[in-house]
């Protein structure tokens, strides 16, 4: 089964996100590398490299890795660069959103889903709209637009 | 020729300024970034004054390695990645020599500025702490028959970067995601680089 590696700078945020992972797909490994060595808010190389072998060394079929923010990829960068060849090649790196991303690939990945599906599934967050069809394209609250019919029209 | 405990001196001063300067790189990385610029390098470099007295004895590539290896762990932000891989660039270049003249010097820093660009892959007018670490460098090769007077330059060469892209907007890091706004505020990256030029002259004169 594909495992996820999610690298964040609060490890509250990460720990926060896995426990929701546990309920959804309980069987996916999840690793998380979030914060600096001493706990501060942050990304460390090593602590990713870690989480990277870690998940490795449990799920044969490889690991897709997941972000919180754009800064966290040097730090990952530099943990790929010291990953043994043969384990950066059983991973994969997601341009998905951290929450969704993680969500969806964890659903895809306990269906026995393949590294390419996994990491598939996770970047569809990108597009993914949370809000109903008919919720105002401008994001105000809706019924608060003159003319526009309230979103709950039982009211 | 310098030595590793001439080295150590660089990285204790670098350490204490940066620490002063801890407020001022925080306010300028609030104004465009995250506000943590000067919080990671502090607590990065608190933590490599921890290890100086232990290294200061051995070899300048030791020295240099092992700084870049706490920076890499400790720093948090894109700095700590960075900064990392500069000092690990510059202790790979020194290797076990204890003594370092002004060419092997200048050799040093422009493998940890080509390590600092392979890694952030950021160029000139990127407004990042390249536009100060490429003139500095640039400085400080252009001056080996004279050392004192090309720590000098690479000081003031790598101030002058960091105002010279103050007006530009930022291409790379957070910074690069306000856009326009960016504009006109002096980058945190390109001034703790230049307080790594600052400190390295003035550790190295009072040797």
């Amino acid at each position: 089964m594909v495992a996820l590696v999610l690298v964040g700078h609060s490890p509250e945020l990460l720990r926060g996100l896995r426990a929701m992972l546990a309920q959804a797909a309980p069987a996916v490994p999840v690793v998380v590398a979030g914060g600096t060595d001493g706990g501060a808010l942050g990304t460390s190389a090593p602590r990713i490299l870690h989480a990277l072998r870690s998940a490795l060394a449990d799920s044969p079929d490889g690991t897709i890795v997941l972000l919180d923010l754009g800064s966290a990829a040097l730090a990952l960068e530099m943990a790929l660069d010291d990953l043994e060849p043969s384990a950066r090649a059983r991973v994969r790196v997601s341009r998905g959103a951290l929450v969704e991303g993680a969500v969806r690939a964890a659903v895809q990945a306990a269906g026995g889903g393949s590294l390419a599906a996994v990491l598939a599934a996770s970047e569809m967050s990108a597009a993914l709209d949370k809000l109903p069809d008919d919720w105002p394209a401008d994001g105000a609250a809706p019924g608060t637009h003159p003319g526009q019919t309230p979103g709950r029209p039982d009211r | 020729m310098i030595s590793t405990g001439d080295f150590s001196r660089f990285l204790e001063t670098f350490a204490a300024r940066i620490h002063a300067a801890k407020e001022e790189l925080t306010q300028l990385d609030s104004a465009i970034g995250d506000a943590d610029h000067g919080i990671n390098m502090d607590r990065g470099m608190t933590a490599i004054s921890e290890l100086l007295p232990g290294l200061q004895d051995g070899d300048a590539g030791t020295l240099f390695k092992q700084t870049g290896m706490k920076l890499i762990s400790t720093v948090g932000g894109a700095s700590g990645p960075l900064y990392g891989t500069f000092f690990l660039r510059l202790g790979t270049s020194f290797g076990t020599a204890t003594e370092i003249g002004p060419t092997e010097l200048a050799a040093g820093f422009r493998a940890g500025l080509e390590g600092v660009i392979a890694r952030g892959k950021a160029g000139l007018d990127d407004k990042t702490m390249v536009d100060a670490m490429v003139p500095a460098v640039e400085a400080l090769e252009a001056g080996i028959g004279d050392l004192p007077a090309a720590l000098d330059a690479a000081a003031v060469a790598a101030a002058a970067g960091r105002d010279r892209v103050t007006p530009l907007v930022a291409r790379k890091g957070r910074a690069s995601y306000l856009g326009e706004r960016s504009a006109d505020h002096q980058d945190p990256g390109a001034t703790s680089t230049t307080i790594l030029f600052e400190s390295l002259r003035d550790a190295l004169r009072a040797g």
